[in-house]
């Protein structure tokens, strides 16, 4: 087994380090080495997307990433959203629409989310539907959870989603 | 049931569980960590049939962090295996179903042979999970391959390798059941119809993968365990008898579970050997699964094929149903027979037959072990009977929803006995409803019927295949054989309770605490609830079945009646009253009419408790404390009607559906907007079941979709626009008129979605009789091939 190497981040702005192997996944290192356990991992191939985290700025499956490869970078994960008591906007929109039942997908499901409305300035319904279909859900059909992304898009973007894509 | 009216049953309460969901602070069992704890990796076969020559663990144990290395011979004789029957079966449903049942049991890891692709031969314990799956591949092994039974079709053959050679053939059980002689009725039938139909094989996939822990303590003799299953208490008895110990000295524990729908609903080799070696090393020990590895080894479920003869008269109305069908159980089968008992009893629905017979043989084959998933078969049962339907419909020019509604047990049937013994040993007899009512809502629920016609028939014109699909069902739930529930008042004056169901995303601390709050007249927020850890609850069953709303509620009334009944006599010691003129109030006893002479719980709890300074009336035993066991008379029975319009693409074949409705009754309904998400969440289970969704075998009886890139659930982009209509016919069977709903979305959509496909390809006269309902095989209708 290769030797360890010491990783620097800085997670929800928090600088943490750890010692990880040549292999290690950023999913585990986050979880087995640095404690932050919010976020999950549900298949290892890159498919469900639970495991979804924002690495300098950017949604990554922390599944496909090796904790080698985050020296030095910024991420942020499900435990850095709520600010003490007062839960970000979106989470509270996934609790009154009931985007979720076991939670396990959830924190992808929130950062992939964050990502998608943040990093573009207007969405159509049906963009944010292909959008969140890069995170599974076994529980709950995906009503609840496009309803609170719609919503939080228009509180973003200050602006009303688009039923239908124009194009399409 | 309450001393007021009930305030929180009935209402889409938030949910107690989401916050520490959505900030990251539940805790799954792949979350937890103990000092010194030791990681577990399986060696799991690659081959469906192979005879075990040699497993050789040398290389795997010279290395460096591995604790010890384990192969099926090492364990011979050291643990017992898990009996092929986790579910017993009362004797009068033996008496009905005239059941020959031999199910083996199931070696924790086989020292003989492997019988399915993804069985352990061995396993590697090692400071870290990386390291213990290197030592997985440094085992050496020496298999001989056996000829493969790849489906249940091939194993009924004379000819089939045997796959459990203690068996004469590849049978597991037999059923066999009838209302009336078929055979005769068929003989004398206007017309009749024979069809062979296929369910194919999906399973529950929840996002969470299973997953266990398990902490030996010496100096106490005891072992805490945390798997993430549906059954807390059913694990702690097979661990406690597999390693000798005491119930009490095992305490297991389901904390935060990422889904389960069946898949997690019975006890795993995985458990008890993990709980073992947690023992035999001294330290706590982890293994959680991976998704490849769930796929390969957590149960699947479905895959049925029927042979169905309909005999039925020239107004559609249906005479005479006989059913003869094989379940490929895969390797072992263990939860028994349920699947097979649940088919037999379900296929009829919501119609009424006056004869009908089933015969049924669980096959075992060189698949993955087959149980009970979100409809244990019912989705099956349902796309055969309905897929029937809509034939005999064709066959006389019927419309399938005319034929429906001349066949549907009407209200005033209720309650309608089916003359079958259901799994609970107690004849079928449908509790309350209206089905046809069901089914008028759901066709308005899509536009109408009449309108579809018409507006099908100008799509035709125009080169356009819209269809309508229709699918109905009974379902039993709220199944027994009991729950159990310990409720409290606590000197602090909350209201504990502690159930043995172990939810895996349903809400209950939220419903459960909901139901208690209005049996005690108290805030929801002085309600605590306990779930899935058998150190609260001397005996529970577990959340399996779409059974825990109503078995665990009826617990938790029984044991606060137990406990209200000395809560009365306290309060009328304190309020030097008569018990008959109190009532409870906004967390107080009170004095009817009179408010302000009131004792609160809090103080009522402190005066029962034991010492020199109590209230109790003379003679009571202290404490605030009751247990009960709640024993359902028999099932409660949900249903529902579905409609779905498609559209099919004429040059690719896919299906789109433009809108799905389901119209369903589980009762009165304790948490609406929960209740919603349960449909819901079933409905599209079944739409990816019948679209989507496949474990594939090839003739070897190799797996051949081993991971999401093959097997595909359902995303975002997938689901349809989705309507669920609640109606609440109480259920006269408990006494808040409650029926189960975890299951029933999942049950009908493949039904439904091959019904609307036919429906839609009707003038090219084809039939799809299998799922999933595949592009490729509507293009080839299309192309009239």
């Amino acid at each position: 087994m290769s030797e360890k190497r010491r990783v620097a981040v800085k997670v929800n702005g928090e600088l943490l380090n750890g010692e990880a192997s040549d292999r290690m996944l950023l999913s585990d290192f986050l979880r087995d080495v640095l404690g932050k356990t919010g976020t999950h991992v549900g298949c290892e191939h890159g498919v469900c997307g639970a495991c979804t985290v924002i690495v300098d700025g950017v949604a990554a499956r922390s599944c496909l990433m090796f904790a080698l490869q985050v020296d030095g970078a910024e991420i942020k994960t499900v435990e850095g959203l709520a600010d003490g008591e007062e839960l970000h906007p979106l989470q509270k929109l996934f609790s009154e629409n009931r985007a979720l039942q076991c939670g396990y997908c959830t924190p992808g499901m929130l950062m992939t989310a964050i990502d998608l409305v943040e990093s573009h300035s207007s969405l159509s319904e049906t963009d944010i539907k292909i959008g969140m279909s890069a995170v599974l859900c076994r529980c709950t059909g995906y009503e609840g959870i496009i309803k609170a992304v719609t919503e939080y898009a228009k509180q973003v973007h200050g602006e009303p989603v688009l039923r239908e894509d124009p194009s399409g | 049931m309450a001393e007021t009216m009930p305030t929180y049953i009935g209402r889409s309460v938030a949910r107690r569980e989401d916050k520490r969901l959505i900030t990251g602070a539940g805790i799954f069992v792949g979350d937890m960590k103990m000092d010194g704890m030791l990681h577990v990796a399986f060696a799991r076969s690659q081959l469906p049939h192979a005879k075990i020559i040699k497993v050789n663990l040398e290389d795997a144990r010279l290395q460096a962090d591995v604790e010890l290395a384990l192969s099926g011979e090492d364990l011979q004789g050291v643990l017992p295996p898990i009996s092929g029957m986790q579910v017993t079966a009362p004797k009068t449903w033996r008496e009905g179903m005239d059941p020959q049942i031999q199910i083996p049991d199931q070696t924790l890891i086989p020292y003989d042979k492997l019988r399915y692709v993804g069985e352990p031969y061995a396993l590697v314990v090692a400071k870290d999970r990386y390291s213990a799956e290197d030592a997985v591949e440094l085992i050496n092994t020496d298999f001989n391959p056996l000829e493969p039974v790849p489906n249940a079709e091939a194993a009924i053959k004379k000819s089939a390798a045997l796959v459990h050679d203690q068996l004469p053939q590849n049978i597991a059980a037999s059923l066999h059941a009838k209302t009336g002689d078929s055979g005769l009725a068929l003989r004398e039938a206007p017309h009749r119809i024979k069809r062979h139909f296929f369910h194919h094989r999906y399973a529950a996939m929840p996002m969470e993968c299973r997953g266990v822990i398990a902490d030996y303590d010496s100096r106490t003799d005891t072992i805490t365990v945390w798997s993430s299953t549906q059954v807390v208490h059913w694990v702690r008895r097979e661990e406690a008898n597999a390693l000798n110990m005491a119930e009490e000295q095992v305490r297991v524990v389901a904390p935060d579970v990422g889904g389960g729908f069946g898949g997690k609903g019975h006890v795993y080799p995985e458990d008890i050997l993990i709980a073992y070696l947690s023992k035999r090393l001294g330290r706590p020990v982890k293994w959680v699964e991976d998704r490849h590895e769930h796929i390969l080894n957590a149960a699947h479920s479905r895959d049925i094929v029927f042979d169905v003869e309909v005999g039925f008269d020239d107004n559609g109305k249906i005479i005479v149903v006989k059913n003869k069908f094989l379940v490929d159980s895969g390797a072992y089968s263990p939860v028994g027979a349920a699947i097979a008992g649940n088919s037999i009893v379900h296929f009829t629905g919501p119609y009424d037959i006056p004869v009908y017979e089933a015969d049924c043989k669980v096959m075992m084959t060189n698949r993955t072990p087959n149980a009970p998933y979100r409809g244990a078969g019912r989705p099956e049962v349902t796309f055969a009977m309905e897929r029937s339907i809509d034939i005999v419909a064709n066959e006389l020019g019927l419309d399938p929803a005319i034929v429906r509604f001349r066949n549907m047990i009407q209200p005033e049937q209720m309650p309608f006995a089916i003359g079958l013994p259901y799994r609970d040993g107690v004849m079928v007899e449908y509790d309350s409803g209206d089905y046809p009512e069901a089914l008028r809502k759901a066709l308005k629920g899509v536009g109408g019927l009449e309108a579809f016609r018409l507006r099908q028939k100008a799509a035709l014109e125009n080169g356009q295949y819209l269809g309508l699909g229709l699918g109905c069902y009974v379902e039993g739930t709220g199944i027994g054989p009991f729950e159990g529930a310990t409720v409290k008042i606590d000197p602090s004056g909350k209201v504990m309770v502690a159930t043995g169901a172990c939810p895996q995303g349903q809400g209950h601390e939220t419903a459960f605490a909901q139901v208690a709050a209005d049996i005690w007249g108290v805030s929801i927020d002085d309600v605590v609830v306990t779930l899935a850890d058998t150190s609260h609850v001397t005996m529970g069953y577990g959340t399996i079945a779409s059974r825990s709303a109503v078995t665990a509620s009826g617990a938790i009334k029984d044991s606060s009646e137990k406990v209200k009944e000395k809560v009365f006599a306290i309060a009328a010691n304190i309020l030097e009253t008569s018990e008959a003129d109190l009532e409870l109030r906004d967390g107080s006893v009170c004095v009817k009419g009179i408010p302000e002479m009131s004792v609160t719980l809090k103080e009522v709890s402190k005066a029962s408790l034991p010492g020199w300074v109590h209230q109790r009336p003379k003679g009571m035993e202290a404490g605030l404390e009751g247990t009960a066991y709640f024993e359902p008379p028999t099932v409660t029975w949900a249903y529902a009607a579905n409609a779905a319009i498609v559209e099919i693409n004429s040059q690719t074949g896919e299906v789109k559906i433009e809108k799905y409705v389901e119209v369903h009754d589980a009762g009165k309904l304790i948490n609406p907007g929960i209740a919603d998400g349960q449909v819901k969440g079933g409905l599209v289970q079944g739409i990816g079941g019948g679209l989507l969704e496949e474990l594939c075998y090839d003739e070897f009886g190799q797996l051949t979709t081993g991971s999401f890139l093959d097997y595909l659930l359902p995303t975002a982009a997938d689901v349809p626009p989705i309507t669920v209509i609640h109606m609440e016919t109480p259920s006269p069977r408990n006494a808040f008129g409650f029926k189960g709903l975890g299951e029933g979305g999942a049950i009908a959509p493949p039904a439904v979605i091959a019904n609307a496909v036919c429906d839609a390809l009707k003038s090219f006269g084809a039939e799809i009789n299998s799922t999933p309902v595949r592009a490729e095989e509507i293009v080839e209708i299309l192309d009239g091939a």
